[in-house]
C-alpha cells in the first residue's frame, strides 16, 4: 500500500510540475490541480497509515489500549482539500477572464508593453 | 487583560467584513465603516502590545484544547508589534482608498475584501499553529487575488495571473514541507516542534524539510529567484491595494521565515550559508532591476525586492545584532513601503501617469508635498538620522563582527544605489522641469474638495510621522527590537508561555 502511494505521489508531483512548466493557461492549471492532490497524499502517507482501528473508544474502556489511525492528517487533508477547492475555482475563473481579454492560451502574451502603462 | 484579547485583532475585521457585505452597494457608509474598524482594530492592537510588552507572552488555546494538541494562538513581542504596524497600514490605506478608489470598485467588494485581507494578516501573525498559519496565508493569498483583479483591466488580469501561479506554487511547497515535517515529529504546534527538531537526530533530514518552507515562504516574500512575479503584478492594481500589496504581504513571508528559523529550524552552517547566498543575490538583482525602471511603481516593486534581502541576510548571519537590525528594518520597511506605494498613487493624480519621464515640476506647484514625499523617501533611502538608517548600522556591525564581506558589500551596493534610486526619483519628479507636451496630463488633484484632498494626503502624513519617531524615537524601537532578537537566540520563553510547562 505504501509503495504504491509514494509511486503515485511521485507521479503526481512529478506531472505537477512538468504541466505548471508549460506554456499553456490551462496546463498551468492542470498542473496546479495535480500539485495539491500529491500534497494531500504526502500528507496522508506520512501521517502513518494505520489499517482497520478507527480512532474511536468503545465503550467498555476508558483510554485506547491499542495503536490508533492518527486522525489529525484526515483533518488536514479535508481542509486542505476545501482550500484548494477554493482556490482552484477562483483560478478558472481567472484564466477564463483572461482569455477572453487577450483571446490566447499563451502565457507567453501576457505582456503588456511598459509604455502602456498609466 | 485576559488571554482572548489575543485574537480581537482578528475578530473585528472578521465582524468589520461580515457587516461590510450587508452593506454592498451603500459605498458612502462602507468607507465610514471601514475606517471605524480599522480604528477599532488599530486600538485593540495597541492595548495588546502594550499588555504583551508589560506582562510577557500571552497564549491561548482555541477551544480549550491543551496545547500541542489544539489550535494555540500566541502573542509574544514580534507577533503583537507586527499586528501593531500592520493596523497602522490598514488604517492608512483604507483612509486613502475612501477618496483613491474609484466607486466602481467599491461595488465589487473593496471594502470587505480590504478586511477579510487583514484579518488574515493578522492571523498569520497571532497563530502559534503551522497549519493554522498555512490556513491563515491561503485566507490572504485568495483575499489578495480579488484585490489584485479588482476593476477587470487588461494589464490587471494578465499581473494576477503570475501572481496567483506563483502564490499557489508557494502554498503547495509550504504544505508539501508541513506534511513532512508532520511525518517525522507527529505535532503541528510550532513551540512542540521547536523541541522535537532540536531532539531529532538525523539533522540532515530537518535541513531538506527546511529547504521546503524556504522555496514556499520565499515565494511570498520574493527572494532570489523567486521574485519574478512581484515587478510583474504590483504596478497593475490600483494605488491603495499596491500599498498594502508592498507594505504587508511580502513581509508576511519574512515573518514566515523569522518565525520558523528561529524557532523550528535553528540555521546551522548549511541553512545560514543558503539564506546568506539568497541575500546577497536578492539584494543585487533588485538593485539592478531598480535602476533601470522608469515607471515609479515598477521601480519601487524591484526596490521592495532589494530591501527584502536586507532581512534574510540579518537572518542568515544569525546573531543577536544581525536579528535586531534585521527586525528593525522589517518594522521600519512596512510602514514605508506602505507609505511610498500611497505617494505613488498620489502623484499619479498630480501628474496623471506614473512615468518618471513625463512627471516634473512638482516642487513648483506643491512646495510643502514636494518636502513630505522627500521626507518619506529619505526615510527609505536610510539618510541619517531618518528610519531606514539605524538597522543598517547594526546589519553593518553584524556583517564585520562575523566576517561576512560578500553579504556587506551587498548591503553597502543595495544602499547607495536605492539612496541614488530615490533621490533620482525625488528630482525627476519634484525639480526637473516637466516636458510641455500637447498630451500633458491634467492634474486630477486641483479640483477635488478640500476633504477628499485631506483624505488622500492625511494617512501620507501619517504614515510619515510613524516614520519619523521611528527614525528620531529610535531608542524605544531598538529597546523592543532587542527584547524580540534575545527572544528568538532563546525560544524556551516562548515554548515555556505556549506549552504552560517549565523546560
Amino acid at each position: 500500500m505504501e509503495v504504491v502511494l509514494v509511486i503515485l505521489i511521485g507521479v503526481l508531483y512529478g506531472a505537477g510540475i512538468f504541466m505548471l512548466l508549460r506554456r499553456s493557461m490551462v496546463k498551468l492549471l492542470v498542473g496546479i490541480l495535480l500539485l495539491g492532490n500529491g500534497a494531500n497524499l504526502l500528507i496522508f502517507l506520512l501521517g502513518g497509515i494505520t489499517k482497520g482501528k478507527p480512532p474511536v473508544i468503545d465503550s467498555l474502556s476508558k483510554v485506547f489500549t491499542d495503536s490508533y489511525a492518527d486522525p489529525v492528517p484526515q483533518a488536514l487533508i479535508l481542509t486542505a482539500i476545501v482550500i484548494s477547492f477554493g482556490l482552484q475555482a477562483f483560478a478558472i475563473v481567472l484564466l477564463k477572464r483572461v482569455y477572453v481579454l487577450v483571446n490566447s492560451d499563451d502565457l507567453d502574451d501576457l505582456n503588456t508593453p511598459e509604455e502602456e502603462d498609466i | 487583560m485576559t488571554a482572548n484579547a489575543i485574537i480581537f485583532p482578528i475578530i473585528v475585521h472578521l465582524l468589520t467584513a461580515i457587516v461590510l457585505l450587508f452593506l454592498w452597494r451603500k459605498t458612502a457608509i462602507q468607507r465610514i465603516l471601514s475606517i471605524g474598524g480599522n480604528v477599532l482594530a488599530l486600538v485593540l492592537a495597541l492595548s495588546l502590545f502594550l499588555a504583551v510588552r508589560e506582562n510577557g507572552i500571552l497564549s491561548m488555546q482555541a477551544g480549550g484544547w491543551k496545547a500541542p494538541f489544539g489550535i494555540s494562538f500566541v502573542a509574544d513581542m514580534f507577533s503583537s508589534s507586527m499586528v501593531l504596524l500592520t493596523s497602522f497600514s490598514g488604517l492608512a490605506v483604507s483612509v486613502f482608498s475612501a477618496a483613491g478608489i474609484a466607486r466602481a470598485r467599491m461595488l465589487y467588494g473593496f471594502f470587505p475584501i480590504l478586511h477579510f485581507l487583514l484579518m488574515g494578516l493578522n492571523g498569520a501573525f497571532l497563530t502559534g499553529d503551522i497549519f493554522n498559519l498555512y490556513v491563515w496565508f491561503e485566507v490572504i493569498i485568495i483575499a489578495s487575488f480579488v484585490l489584485m483583479t479588482l476593476g477587470g483591466r487588461k494589464a490587471q488580469i494578465e499581473g494576477s495571473v503570475k501572481y496567483m501561479a506563483m502564490n499557489i506554487l508557494a502554498s503547495m511547497f509550504f504544505l508539501t514541507g508541513i506534511g513532512i515535517l508532520y511525518g517525522i515529529t507527529g505535532t503541528l504546534n510550532m513551540a512542540d516542534l521547536s523541541l522535537k527538531i532540536e531532539a531529532l537526530e538525523n539533522r540532515t533530514l530537518a535541513d531538506i524539510t527546511a529547504i521546503f518552507f524556504i522555496v514556499g515562504f520565499g515565494t511570498k516574500s520574493a527572494i532570489f529567484p523567486l521574485y519574478f512575479w512581484l515587478p510583474s503584478s504590483y504596478h497593475t492594481p490600483p494605488s491603495a491595494v499596491a500599498a498594502i500589496f508592498g507594505g504587508l504581504l511580502t513581509k508576511v513571508g519574512i515573518y514566515a521565515l523569522f518565525r520558523m528559523f528561529t524557532l523550528v529550524f535553528v540555521p546551522d552552517q548549511f541553512l545560514s550559508n543558503v539564506l546568506i547566498v539568497l541575500a546577497v543575490l536578492t539584494i543585487l538583482t533588485g538593485t539592478f532591476g531598480a535602476l533601470i525602471k522608469n515607471n515609479i511603481r515598477r521601480m519601487l516593486s524591484y526596490l521592495i525586492v532589494c530591501h527584502i534581502g536586507f532581512m534574510i541576510g540579518g537572518l542568515g548571519m544569525y546573531s543577536e545584532i544581525a536579528l535586531t537590525g534585521a527586525l528593525f528594518y522589517l518594522f521600519h520597511d512596512m510602514v514605508v513601503k506602505t507609505n511610498v506605494f500611497l505617494i505613488a498613487g498620489l502623484i499619479r493624480k498630480l501628474g496623471g501617469t506614473m512615468n518618471m519621464d513625463r512627471l516634473g515640476g512638482l516642487y513648483g506647484s506643491y512646495p510643502l508635498l514636494s518636502l513630505l514625499i522627500a521626507v518619506v523617501l529619505f526615510s527609505l533611502a536610510g539618510v541619517p538620522p531618518l528610519s531606514g538608517f539605524w538597522p543598517k548600522i547594526y546589519l553593518l556591525e553584524a556583517g564585520i563582527m562575523d566576517q561576512y564581506y560578500v553579504l556587506l558589500l551587498a548591503l553597502i551596493v543595495g544602499s547607495f544605489a536605492t539612496l541614488y534610486i530615490i533621490a533620482n526619483m525625488w528630482a525627476k519628479i519634484c525639480w526637473k522641469r516637466r516636458q510641455e507636451a500637447e498630451d500633458t496630463l491634467p492634474d486630477e488633484f486641483r479640483p477635488l474638495s478640500n476633504f477628499r484632498k485631506a483624505l488622500l494626503v492625511g494617512p501620507i502624513v501619517f504614515l510619515a510621522a510613524i516614520s519619523l519617531y521611528i527614525g528620531l524615537g529610535a531608542e524605544d524601537v531598538v529597546s523592543i527590537v532587542k527584547q524580540i532578537a534575545r527572544e528568538m537566540k532563546d525560544p524556551s520563553l516562548y515554548i515555556e508561555a505556549v506549552l504552560d510547562r517549565n523546560l
